[in-house]
């Protein structure tokens, strides 16, 4: 009996501290056309840690949450997300890595061809979740970032702000363990910018990881937290 | 495995929902597949009754066999029971020397030739009614009843057979061109079709990957679709079919009469109905699969 217990609690643990976790490992990222992105990142980040990417426009944010959801893959070193190597990762496993992740872009990526509901509908389309318990989930999610009353709304009759709240909800939908957004409160005025902050403190609670992109240091004063700067494709000390 | 069914009616109502999207293009794509299609099946169909038109027109089938002049009448009563329990034997008629004398008496007008023959030349003969209406099969029962005794010539009139036949055989061959030349127009419509709208659902592809759709899923409404245009082509097909056979059976009418018969073009058979329907199905899909394949791949998000 106890050396089960033992046994899964090693489990856990091994879970918890090389499964669950984006490790970065000499990172290099060279846009073709000769560009380095990114220069020689190494870092860590566990399980259920919230973490902020700063720096100015062009300084690679951007560029790591793609390695991260291996949108983009280095060119040298490794990216490891949840214990997988992005770079060895069979394009048939790449869907399901994605599905444990929840995106948020920084152009939105929202589709003007259906509502506000639907958008927000599909990521629960492409797991087969049945109608009944999807449109629960949708309209939690739209709750939550303050848009269960726009759900019949066209996206492109949303106001910028709007559109990125929608974009959060359509990345949440999921019950993502992994979180990258990428400046989600870019287009929204403080009140927004500090809800949407704390809608991201209760996943962070609930044991969520997160990443954060912004250029608002003001947010690292009212949300302590660790912080990743980047500056022209290298990690500040 | 409950969630995989709930997707495939998922993407069965997002199919139609896209068909009905774009109601008069879709019509017109089903149109065009239906009118390429009815063409070979609409010579299939006329070939089948020509077939049986030809059958019922020439008469049955028959073979001639002329007995030996020596032949007793006690053998052509054992020969006519014996024919009659032949299994490739439908029935047998027999033409006694003296009727058949009398018959070309009376039908060539040669009564004074005839009348001044010392004694009748012509010999005892049987007409022979086979079960079988193709060729090979009573150029078969010839060969068997040649070897007989006592039957001196064995005769089967098979010309018309064979020039039906060899009609049969080119026509054939004209409506698989004709099939063939249409599968690949039709492969290539839907093939056209899916590009298009591939094209005008690229952020929909990007996205759905971004948030981890596999591939499968974002084929799976293409082919689909291409499933479901090909069908509701082959469906536009038959009616084209049986509606220009209900106009030509209208204008028949008039002419069997004059012919005293009765014959009208009969429609596809239930299973040719099904073999059209799932041929059409099968290269909608096919192309929409081309498609898919050849496209999808170039949209990978950025
Ligand atoms: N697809 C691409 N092709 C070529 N160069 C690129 C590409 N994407 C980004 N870059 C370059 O890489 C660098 C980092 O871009 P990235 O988008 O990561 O910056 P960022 O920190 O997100 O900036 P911002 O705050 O403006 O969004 C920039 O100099 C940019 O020009
Ligand atoms: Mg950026």
């Amino acid at each position: 009996m106890l050396k089960r217990i033992s046994r899964w609690t090693q489990h856990s643990l091994y879970k918890k501290l090389i499964v669950k976790m984006i490790k970065f490992n000499q990172v290099y990222k060279r846009y073709p056309g000769g560009h380095e992105a990114l220069r020689n990142l190494s870092f860590e980040i566990a399980e259920g840690e919230m973490v902020f990417l700063t720096g100015h426009s062009g300084a690679g944010k951007s560029t790591l949450l793609k390695l991260i959801a291996a949108i983009e893959r280095p060119n040298g070193g490794s990216v490891i997300v949840k214990g997988q190597n992005t770079k060895s990762l069979k394009s048939a496993a790449l869907p399901y890595l994605r599905r444990n992740l929840g995106l948020i872009f920084q152009d939105h990526k929202l589709l003007f061809d259906r509502n506000a509901f639907d958008n927000v509908l599909l990521p629960l389309q492409i797991c087969g979740y049945d109608h009944r318990e999807s449109a629960k989930r949708v309209r939690a999610a739209l709750d939550k970032v303050g848009l269960l009353k726009r759900e019949k709304a066209n996206p492109i009759a949303l106001s910028g702000g709007e559109q990125q709240r929608l974009c959060i909800a359509r990345a949440i939908v999921n019950r993502p363990s992994i979180l990258l957004a990428d400046e989600p409160t870019g287009n929204l005025d403080a009140e927004y910018s500090e809800e949407i902050m704390h809608i991201f403190k209760s996943f962070h609670q609930v044991g969520v990881t997160l990443v954060v992109s912004t250029h608002d240091e003001g947010i690292l004063r009212r949300f302590p937290a660790r912080a990743l700067h980047l500056k022209q494709g290298e990690l500040q000390p | 495995m409950k969630g995989l069914i709930i997707q495939h009616w998922q993407v069965i109502r997002l199919t139609f929902q896209r068909l009905m999207h774009t109601p008069i293009a879709s019509l017109l794509n089903i149109l065009v597949i239906g009118i390429a299609l009815s063409l070979p099946m609409g010579g299939y169909v006329l070939l089948k009754n020509l077939q049986s038109v030809a059958g019922q027109v020439a008469g049955p089938p028959q073979i001639s066999v002329f007995l030996a002049l020596d032949t007793s009448q006690a053998e052509i009563d054992r020969i006519s029971k014996q024919l009659k329990e032949h299994a490739a034997v439908d029935r047998i008629e027999f033409v006694p020397r003296d009727l058949a004398l009398k018959q070309l008496q009376q039908s060539t007008g040669l009564e004074d030739v005839v009348g001044g023959l010392a004694r009748n030349p012509l010999p005892d003969a049987f007409i022979v009614y086979p079960v079988a209406m193709d060729v090979q099969k009573l150029e078969l029962l010839r060969d068997d009843l040649k070897s007989w005794p006592h039957f001196e010539h064995v005769q089967l009139d098979s010309s018309w057979a064979r020039k039906l036949e060899s009609i049969l055989r080119f026509g054939r061959l004209a409506v698989g061109i004709l099939a063939a030349m249409l599968s690949f127009a039709l492969i290539a419509i839907t093939f056209n079709t899916i590009r298009l709208q591939i094209l005008t659902r690229r952020e929909e592809i990007e996205v759905s990957k971004l948030i981890g759709a596999t591939n499968g899923f974002i084929r799976r409404p293409f082919l689909y679709y291409g499933f479901l245009q090909g069908l509701l082509g082959g469906i536009a097909a038959w009616l084209i079919i049986a509606l220009s056979l209900a106009l030509l059976n209208y204008s028949l009418v008039g002419l069997a009469q004059l012919y005293g018969s009765s014959f009208s073009l009969s429609h596809l058979s239930f299973g040719d109905s099904l073999t059209l329907l799932v041929f059409s199905a099968y290269l909608g899909w096919l192309g929409a699969w081309l498609s898919v394949s050849q496209h999808l791949w170039q949209i990978e998000p950025r």
